[in-house]
């Protein structure tokens, strides 16, 4: 399709807008957008249906039905097929309130803040072999450095919003978030040091061979480690203290609504969808079929990164409809007392 | 070399567009009726008490410096990790040292009640 794109649609187009010496790099361009476009619109589709099927999965684990409603063109086996579409539509319509006493700047900058990053951590992700947009040889250094900015759009969120739960809210999330990013890296290192490379696609192809070859089994602690310091990133249940609707109703983004409170749900959920490609790509081979070496089902594709993602991404759905919420203290000693130790046990241990 | 870092540049300025337009659609497409009620803060309907930019738990603040020299000890274990099969033993040996070092300062942490939280 890229292909089909340059061939007949952009290089046209370019060589009739353009002098040939801006032409290559207009073409390059025009290529590297088409790939983001390529990238950016099933995220955001699987962010709007993700949604759909939280709601979905936790229902039934409740013996109830969740979104049966809203349907396209009135078709009934797609009940509540149409829900995201229905929310998107009254978000975007809804008004953006601006609370008095809150700092107008800020408060509108917050949701762009948190949702840039972890959109463009996509950047690096390999979805199969050579298929990744910059295939940087910091791949990893970057999703650090970029799940690391998500901390400024909630902490200038809580800060700009002049209500005392959003205040709240930002500090125990900033904090609770620092603590399990220091556990998140050092499962990283525990990584590097299996595979040496920061590369993602390096990564995964140092894994190749069967199952048992895969990083989960040497690295088993730090994969535990990673994923329940990723469920605490991204402040979802058990670990969702931050918006504890008993105690301080949202968090930090309770005086958002529309498009506002939108943005920070896209980058929630956009965040749920990395941890799990992440987890998938570090710990379960990427791109790579369990089945190493039997034809067809061998074969490493795309499938395989989508099936393994999705498997995570349930995980935390489920997570949400089974665990009750952590106590603050409890989280924190968690974060430090627990993962951290561990962590550098295993690299001290490991690395040898 | 660099070129390879282009498309991240590029995605990240897509990524703040797309937030920008997002927010933007939402202002000119929705109703905007405010009044000094509706735009008070939230505080289960009752008259904010005072201002919210009060005193906060100086905990947060420690946690803050704590993860800062964490943070920093992973920024160097990144290159060390990647090249440990070339840096041998003496590598190996050179880092756990500074690892040592870290925990000892994380026990003293530890002991002098920096993590609790009650």
């Amino acid at each position: 399709m890229f292909e089909f794109l340059r061939i007949y649609v952009f290089t046209p187009l370019a060589g009739a807008l353009v002098p040939p010496a801006v032409e290559m790099n207009v073409v390059y361009t025009l290529d590297i957008l088409a790939k983001i476009v390529v990238i950016l619109v099933p995220l955001v589709l699987s962010v709007a249906y993700l949604s759909l099927a939280e709601r979905k999965i936790i229902g039934w684990m409740q013996v109830r039905r969740g979104p049966n409603r809203v349907t396209f063109f009135g078709i009934p086996w797609l009940r509540g097929w149409g829900q995201p579409i229905a929310d998107v539509f009254k978000l975007i319509f809804k008004e953006i309130i601006v609370p008095s006493g809150a700092d107008k700047r800020l408060f509108i900058i917050a949701p762009i803040l948190s949702l840039a990053p972890s959109i463009a951590a996509w950047a690096v992700i390999p979805f199969d072999d050579g298929m990744a947009l910059a295939d940087i040889n910091a791949g990893l250094l970057y999703i650090l450095a970029l799940t690391s900015l998500a901390v400024y759009g909630i902490i200038i969120a809580g800060w700009a919003s002049n209500s005392k739960y959003a205040f709240l809210g930002a500090m125990r999330s900033v904090a609770q978030i620092v603590a399990y990013e220091i556990a998140m890296g050092f499962a990283l290192v525990g990584v590097l040091v299996a595979a040496g490379s920061l590369n993602l696609g390096d990564i995964v192809r140092a894994q190749s061979g069967s199952v048992l070859h895969w990083f989960w089994i040497p690295l088993l602690p730090l994969f535990g480690v990673y994923f329940i310091s990723g469920v605490a990133e991204t402040n979802r249940a058990p670990f969702d203290v931050a918006e504890g609707e008993s105690e301080i109703v949202a968090g930090f983004h309770v005086e958002y609504g529309g498009m506002g409170f939108s943005l920070f749900f896209l980058a929630e959920y956009a965040n749920m969808i990395l941890i799990s490609a992440l987890a998938s790509i570090l710990f379960w081979g990427g791109w790579l079929s369990p089945l190493q070496g039997i034809p067809v089902l061998g074969e490493s594709s795309l499938i395989w990164l989508l099936a393994k993602t999705s498997f995570f991404l349930f995980l935390f759905l489920w997570f949400r409809a089974t665990f009750p919420r952590y106590r603050y203290d409890q989280i924190m000693r968690l974060g430090w007392k627990v993962f951290l130790p561990i962590t550098i046990v295993w690299i001290g241990g490991g690395g040898k | 070399m660099l070129a390879n870092y282009m498309p991240v540049l590029i995605f990240l300025c897509i990524g703040a567009i797309m937030g920008t337009v997002l927010i933007a659609v939402g202002w000119f497409l929705g109703p905007r009726r405010p009044d000094a009620e509706k735009n008070s803060p939230y505080e289960c309907g009752f008259e904010a008490f005072e201002d919210a930019r009060m005193q906060f738990d100086v905990r947060y603040y420690l946690i803050a410096i704590l993860f800062i020299i964490f943070d920093l000890e992973i920024a160097f274990f990144f290159p060390w990790a990647v090249a440990l099969r070339e840096i041998g033993a003496a590598g190996f040996w050179a880092m756990m040292i500074f690892l040592l070092v870290l925990v000892v300062g994380f026990i003293y942490e530890w002991r002098k009640g920096a993590l609790e939280w009650d």
